[in-house]
This record gives structure tokens, sequence and C-alpha cells, in this order.
């Protein structure tokens, strides 16, 4: 009895955490006839892809999909290296002021982004990188490093030692240990530490709001997808095949690297 | 073998990030410090030259009555937000570890797939679901005989709007707070449980006494982070409400991104985010203390 009650309890969980992932999807399928009838289909008894005609053919959508992948990409390709390097000083080497670069790096974690939208705004301004993709950019990059720095370090404390001395005893550089030895272990933690990274990224709105501002061109997906309205006025079914098309990418990188994600949040959080 | 290195290697490869983050981060920070201190509207946007006014900003903040509204508003909207978050999420973690292996992975892929749904993706199916004429939730309502929820439209009410966007939040943030506090009910060892068990603990018993205390940094890490999340939230609040109806919706963020982006108060914006980051320092820093502490 008690197992049955604790299922059933399961069972709403479940459905409740899915169904409006579910119901976008189902609703980028109806036929607009489905769509607009006063009582609800559960099940795509006639799906279409007329939804995802009108989404992909809208104005403007391939340059979103465009910007959307290159800041992205962008950000988090930066991001890794720059905290590769930063986190393999952190986790193999003993210097003066390491303690403080590694309470500055928390500190960074919990930066209070919302908090620097003016100042931001004000110094792209100045700098005349308004509507550049370039400064989008950088803050993305900022935003997701150090994150990355605390995880890579992390998958990084969790390689013994011993294996990268061992290559250099053998006659190894410390350059071509790291990278024989260390690198290949790593790249479950570089995926798994991209994958949040490109999900940041890739969400980001309050800055690609105030960062692009006349050149409609520079815009992201997300900016395109809350200006929905003035798209596709009340079209749900354009605009739920818009927001799937824009969660595609998200959803689908996350099951795929889902694993490596378990392991890359224990890793980061035992140093935590 | 490394133990201490005295060459300039470490400082070269933490450069890049230093740079980053006093470029991208610190100055920033910094600039709305200073803007915060001056007159800074449309005109010194397009002119410059801003001329410092002391703390006059900050003064005009504080004696006027819609500053506390917000604040105060941010708190309750936190506040609800949080206990929802972490609340439902115990639960949760508690029911995962119960769970049989195929129901439980089931679960867990369906935590992370809502934790994967983009924000603004997540906030537009909400808006659709929550539509008057269409809406799922309204025919629900109706279909289970609430009468009066017949084309209710949700974002014309104060109220309203607000319950939906804590339904939407409490949605995206649950998967991770449960994730997490399942990865942590995991390490602790079944044997723990059975002596309390032994020793008579009823459930309710075993959770406060057993389970709460050996992850009660862990609980003040997942509260903590929540509550930055919730409290800085920006983006489901601008794209469904825009912070209205009658600024029922207006948080912090969202108040200073109106009076700097709407009304051009480029130091007035500036200063309310001072006071953000203020305010949120000093909840976090004697939360986690506390939470440590015990």
């Amino acid at each position: 009895m008690k197992r049955l009650l604790l299922n059933v309890a399961a069972v709403a969980v479940l459905v409740t955490t899915i169904f409006p992932v579910y119901w976008m999807f189902l609703t980028a399928f109806k036929p607009t006839r489905d769509i607009n009838s006063p009582t609800p289909t559960f099940w795509p008894a006639d799906p279409t892809f007329d939804h995802f005609v009108t989404a992909v053919n809208a104005p403007g959508f391939w340059t979103y999909w465009r910007n959307s992948l290159l800041v992205t990409v962008g950000a988090v390709l930066l991001a890794l290296i720059v905290a590769l390097l930063a986190s393999f000083a952190v986790a193999r080497m003993r210097w003066r002021g390491r303690g403080v670069f590694v309470v500055a790096v928390f500190a960074a974690q919990m930066a209070p982004w919302e908090a620097l939208l003016v100042p931001v705004f004000i110094i792209a301004r100045d700098t005349d990188l308004l509507d550049s993709l370039a400064m989008l950019t950088g803050v993305y990059f900022m935003i997701t490093l150090p994150f990355t720095i605390v995880t890579l370090r992390g998958f990084l404390d969790a390689i013994p030692m011993e294996l990268e001395e061992a290559a250099q005893v053998d006659g190894c550089s410390r350059m071509a240990a790291f990278r024989r030895v260390v690198f290949p272990l790593l790249a479950p933690g570089l995926m798994a530490t991209s994958l949040f990274g490109f999900i940041t990224a890739w969400n980001e709105f309050a800055f690609v709001n105030v960062l692009i501002i006349k050149d409609q061109d520079q815009r992201t997906l997300p900016v395109w997808l809350s200006s929905f309205r003035d798209v596709f006025g009340t079209d749900w079914g354009a605009t739920m095949a818009a927001a799937s098309l824009f969660a595609l990418p998200a959803l689908l990188l996350f099951l795929l690297l889902q694993r490596n994600v378990g392991t890359g949040m224990t890793a980061g959080a035992v140093k935590g | 073998m490394w133990t201490r290195t005295r060459s300039y290697w470490p400082y070269l490869l933490i450069a890049p990030a230093v740079a980053g983050g006093a470029f991208l981060l610190l100055y920033p920070l910094f600039k709305a410090a200073v803007i915060s201190f001056q007159h800074f509207r449309m005109g010194e946007l397009i002119r410059g030259g801003a001329a410092f006014v002391g703390l006059d900003n900050y003064t005009e903040l504080l004696t006027g009555a819609e500053f506390w509204e917000v604040l105060l508003r941010t708190v309750v909207w936190t506040a609800i937000n949080v206990v929802l978050i972490v609340g439902l999420s115990t639960g949760i973690a508690l029911m995962l570890v119960r769970l049989g292996r195929g129901l439980r992975l089931a679960l867990m892929s369906a935590l992370a797939l809502a934790w994967a749904m983009p924000i603004i993706a997540a906030t537009t199916v909400f808006q659709w679901l929550f539509q008057s004429e269409l809406g799922l939730v309204n025919w629900l309502l109706v279909t289970l005989g609430l009468e009066s929820f017949q084309g209710y439209t949700w974002f014309a009410d104060g109220t309203a709007t607000f319950a939906v966007l804590v339904v939407l939040v409490v949605w995206q943030s649950v998967p991770f707070a449960a994730l997490t506090l399942y990865a942590g009910l995991t390490t602790i060892p079944g044997e723990l449980y059975e002596s309390a068990r032994i020793d008579g603990g009823t459930g309710w018993q075993v959770f406060w006494k057993v389970t709460f205390p050996i992850l009660r940094s862990l609980f003040a890490l997942v509260a903590s982070l929540e509550v930055i999340w919730v409290a800085k939230c920006f983006p489901q609040i601008w794209v469904l409400s825009q912070g209205g109806p009658d600024d029922a919706t207006t948080t912090l963020p969202v108040y200073a991104f109106k009076i700097a982006r709407v009304l051009h108060r480029y130091d007035l914006g500036s200063a309310v985010a001072m006071l953000t980051v203020v305010i949120l320092a000093i909840a976090l820093v004697s939360n986690l203390r506390r939470m440590v502490r015990q």
C-alpha cells in the first residue's frame, strides 16, 4: 500500500515535470484547428510540420540562429581555454596569491550580473561596442568563466598527479605529460563544463536586450522568441514550433552528455 | 615534486582569467558604484561629463515609498519561491531514494529534461498554458468544476500574474535542487537509518535527527543558491509581465532595469543595483554562516 502510494506520487511528479516540455512539442506538431478547439487533445493524432515551416521562414530566423550559435560557441570555447590554464595553475602549482585567487573565483561565481546591466551598457557605448556580437561573447565568456574554473579544477584534482609524474620520469616534458596523460582523462570534465556554459549562454536574455539595440540583425534567439507576439500574433502553433527549435539543441546536448554531467557535478562539488 | 614553483608560470596561466575578470566584472562593478554617486541621465549618456552628487540618488531612493515597496515585494517573492523549491525538492529527493530503479531513472531523466529547458522557451510555454481562451490550465480548472476560470485572464491581475511566475520559477528550479539533494542523500550510509529505525524513530524524526544534520551544509548551499537565483531572476518576469500589471511583479532587478532603460535614470538604476548587491551579500553571508556553524 505504502509502495503504491509512493509510486503514484512519483508518477504525478514525473508528469508535472515533463508536461510543459511535452506540451510545447505537442502544440508545435498539432494542426491549427486542433490547437483552436475548445477541448484539448493530448496526443498528436494528426501531426503536421506546418508550424515549423512558418517559424523557420519567419524573418530573420536563420540570422538569429547563427548569432546565437556564434556567441554561445565562442563564449564556451574561450571560457574553456582560459579556465583550463587557470585551473591547471590552481590544481597543480603552489604559488603566492593562490588562495586569494581561489576565493576571488568563488566570489565571481556569485557575481550579481543582473546588477551590472547598466554599467556594461555604458561601457559598451563608450567603447563603440553596442550592437556587437563580440561584446556579447565577452560578457557570456565572463559569466561562465568562474564556474568553468571551479569545475575543471575539481576534475583536475581527481586525476592523480602521479600519472603525470610517471610520464615525466619516462622522459615527457611537462607540457607533453599534460597533453598525453591529463588531457584525455579530462575530456568528460571538459564536456560537462562546456554543457553548462552552453546552456547559460544559449539562454541569456538580459544582456542581449541591453547591448543589442539598433541593429536587429545582431539579436539572438531568446530575444526573437520573447517578441513572438510581434512575429506570430496569436499563432501558438508557430510560437511553440519556434520555442521547440530554440529548446532542441539544449535538450539534445543535455540528454547526450547527462552521464558526464553527473560526474562533473560531484567532482565540482567535492572541492566546493 | 611540484611543491612551490618559484616562477612566473602560474601567474602567466591565470593572467587571461584575471584580465577577463578585471575588465568585464570588476570594472563594471566599479563603474556602477561611481554612477550611483553621479547625476547620470540621458544627457550625460550622450554628452558625457557627469557630475558627482554625493548620496543624492540613495537619498531619493531610500526616502521614497516605491523602493521599500519593491524591496518588500522582492523579499516576499524570494521567500515564497525558496520555501516551495527547497520543500518540494527535499520531498522529491527523499522519494527518489525510495523508488524502484526503473521509475527512479525515469523521474531523474524527466528532471534533467526540465532542467535543460531554456528559460525563455519555458516562459513562452507557460504563457501558452495560462492563455485565457485556449490555455490548458483554464480548461483543466473548468473541467474540475471551477466554472469561474472560463476565459480567465491570468495576466490582467497582479496576484494571478505573481502566482503564475511563482509556478514557473519553482518548476524551473526544482530539478537542480532535487537532483543535488538526491546526490547528497545517496552518500548517507544505510546503517545510520537502520539503527535509527531500530531505536524506534519515525520517518519524520529520522529525517530531522539523522538526514538533515548530516546534509546541513548541502541544504545551506542549495538554499543560498536558490535565494540568489530567485532574488535576481529577471528574464521570466520581464517576458511574462514586464513587472506589471500595476507593478505587482516588479522585483528589484526589474525595477533597476525599468528605471534605467525605460526612464533613462542610469544613476538611480545603478543605486538600486548597488543596494541589491549589498542586500544579497548580507543575506547570504549571514545565512551561510549560521547554517554551517550549527
